[in-house]
């Protein structure tokens, strides 16, 4: 859909902060996402990608700024606003609970019932059926989570924020604990979302999974914006160097730990 | 879709699945229900009036008292919490009933009403302190117990106990028999045809769904089970004076709030929040709500025990909120298979629990056994559950692959 292309985004943020007592996590961050866009959002550790992230989902609202929803400015103070809007997020730590089955865990908060009784068969009805058009394997829906491998765990957190038809994907790290053909599963998925005209946030530190699939870079640095790029015009190395800092746009310069880029 | 499987295949990935989660998820109910029998056993062997229907039939109304209050510490333990303050609040119920009954004269049933609102009203004042101020559980209750003994003591006044009439509402709680075969056999019969129906129209639903169902021969093996039981208890207790009113309430609590737990959205998550605060509050469960309500259902729970405990005394005393209420009530979840660590377990623990340890203290008693001897047993039966408990958390944790 090209046409959507230009008009309004889906979700935008303006002069976003948080702060954590001393820290000042985020500062005056800019982000726009629109319908049919996958944008990657990357930094070094504690650029303050993951607390941008629980900003959106509503599990840590900001303490200054606006986020405006299709043109429109919304309050998301708590993850049920954030679920409303249409944004579903799989967490870095991905946020399940050990000891429900996949089934409970994939309907937590949105169970299906009839008059008050839980609807299990149509709960696991639905559950087998995402999982046979995504075509994954799950050896048991029934089995509680502390049973399920890492991958497992992991397949299973983003499958639960399909459910529901989103509008804006947020994804932290989504790839963490995926072999390398669920990780190419993974990427084949969000571009199909994106055709389909969701919009996605896709953190991530590995640059080949973002050139894949990304339309745009936003890059964050010490809880700052420090550049906005076009996946096909950039090259890698600027925008490691902006990661880095080699490239500030924002902060000033100052010492820099030597670390590796995995 | 799902492809339509054969029957067959459906049941057999059905009975695998089972087997899966007997294998990394522990056996369930079976190594009570084992202790259960093994105590069974020996105290028949040592006195042959243990498994008599007189003995059976006082042990199933003293199991009720504190297998209630054992029901709401279930609720507590399952979002892994705990709460001290269930003994006092049970011995508070009581000595509220008696003092508004007896000494201010209210009508029994207005009486009752306040005493359980009473339990209600502070089970939501020790949630609302812990959710809403972040003060740890522990300490919260812990007051509680304090505060709430120290009620129940002022309102029993100078002679600290005060009785009631042994034919009015509450007396009757424990002292009511039902001896008319044609309903105690008929009960039996009207709850195993129920399960019976509940079980094949699941069934039906799952294979209509092409979904892994059980096998028609389970359903029925288990009902068979369930008949067994449920026939036995009403011969064996008809024998004496008939099925006691007691233990027909009890039964429903259990039932009903199994039901709430593992059947409404509710329940699921009470077990969520057990599982993890965060990932619950992520997943848009108002936690606060949820642990208030907990403390609350706790806190009605102890007082409708409290009123079964003062019940049996036809008074209340102060030996009704007694220390032993609690341990025995907390004790009787563990050892019934409800985690301490959150997340697992259910309210058929507080039968199975409670039916142990009020076992001991009665074979003890036609032993001829003292207190002191009694406490000892207990407390291992108490710590070789919990060590159960811990083997299997360490398990879970173990089997987790990366």
């Amino acid at each position: 859909m090209p046409g959507q292309r230009q008009s309004q985004p889906l979700l935008a943020l303006r002069g976003v902060s948080k702060r954590f007592s001393a820290v000042q996590a985020l500062v005056d961050i800019e982000l726009e996402i629109r319908a049919g866009e996958v944008v990657a959002l990357v930094g070094d550790n504690a650029a303050g990608k993951s607390t941008l992230v629980k900003v959106i989902s509503g599990v840590g609202p900001p303490d200054k700024g606006v986020i405006e929803w299709q043109g429109a400015p919304v309050q998301i103070r708590r993850p049920q606003d954030a679920r409303l809007l249409g944004i579903a997020t799989v967490y870095q730590d991905l946020a399940m609970c050990e000891n429900l089955d996949v089934v409970a865990n994939l309907f937590l908060g949105r169970e299906i019932h009839r008059f008050g009784v839980l609807d299990e068969v149509e709960m696991e009805r639905r559950t087998r059926e995402l999982l046979h058009t995504l075509s994954i394997r799950i050896p048991d829906v029934r089995m509680p989570l502390a049973g399920l491998s890492g991958g497992q765990r992991q397949v299973v957190a983003i499958i639960r924020s399909f459910l529901g038809s989103p509008r804006l994907l947020l994804l932290d790290e989504p790839t963490a604990s995926l072999g390398i053909q669920q990780t190419n599963q993974l990427l084949d998925l969000i571009e199909e979302l994106r055709d389909q005209g969701l919009g996605v946030l896709l953190i991530s530190h590995n640059m080949s999974d973002i050139k894949a699939v990304a339309d745009r870079v936003a890059v964050l640095r010490l809880g700052r914006n420090n550049g906005l790029f076009d996946v096909n015009t950039t090259s890698q190395e600027q925008i490691i160097s902006s990661i880095t800092g080699a490239a500030d746009h924002a902060v000033a310069h100052r010492p820099h730990p030597e670390e590796v880029w995995p | 879709m799902t492809n339509p499987l054969p029957t067959k295949a459906r049941v057999a990935e059905y009975a695998g699945g089972v087997r899966r989660r007997v294998r990394e998820g522990g056996l369930g109910p079976a190594p009570v229900l084992l202790a259960l029998a093994v105590t069974w056993v020996v105290f028949q062997s040592l006195n042959d009036k243990f498994l008599s229907p007189r003995n059976l039939s006082v042990l199933s109304v003293d199991i009720v008292g504190t297998g209630m209050v054992a029901v709401g510490i279930v609720f507590v333990l399952l979002i892994g919490e705990i709460d001290l303050s269930v003994g006092s609040l049970a011995g508070l119920a009581g000595a509220v009933f008696a003092a508004l009954h007896v000494n201010v004269g209210m009508t029994e049933w207005l009486a009752v009403v306040v005493a359980v609102v009473c339990g209600t009203a502070i089970g939501a004042l020790h949630g609302f302190l812990f959710a809403k101020f972040g003060v740890p559980a522990f300490v919260v209750t812990l007051a509680g117990l304090l505060t709430w003994s120290g009620l129940m003591i002022y309102l029993l006044g100078p002679d600290s106990s005060i009785s009631f009439s042994e034919d009015g509402l509450v007396a009757s709680l424990t002292s009511r028999y039902y001896s008319a075969p044609g309903f105690t056999y008929g009960l039996a019969a009207l709850c195993t045809a129920a399960y019976l129906l509940v079980s094949l129209r699941d069934r039906a639903r799952r294979a209509g769904a092409g979904m892994p169902c059980r096998a028609r021969s389970g359903i029925w093996v288990r009902t068979g089970l369930l008949a067994a039981v449920a026939f036995t208890t009403v011969a064996v207790l008809g024998h004496f004076e008939g099925l006691p009113l007691a233990l027909l309430i009890f039964l429903g609590f259990i039932v009903a709030s199994d039901l709430l737990l593992r059947r409404t959205p509710y329940g699921r998550q009470v077990l969520a929040l057990g599982g993890g605060v965060e990932a619950a509050r992520r997943a848009g469960v108002d936690v606060t709500r949820v642990r208030v309500s907990v403390f609350m259902i706790a806190g009605t729970l102890a007082a409708v025990g409290g009123l079964f405990v003062a019940s049996r005394f036809t008074s209340a005393s102060q030996v009704s909120g007694s220390g032993m209420l609690l341990i025995n009530a907390v004790a009787a979840a563990v050892i019934g298979g409800t985690s301490l660590f959150g997340g697992r377990g259910s309210t058929w623990s507080a039968l199975l629990g409670v039916l142990i340890i009020q076992s001991i203290a009665s074979g003890m008693a036609l032993l001829g056994v003292e207190t002191a001897v009694q406490f000892m047993i207990t407390g291992g039966v108490l710590i070789t559950a919990v060590i159960f408990d811990s083997l299997a958390r360490r398990t879970a944790a173990s089997r987790v692959r990366t």
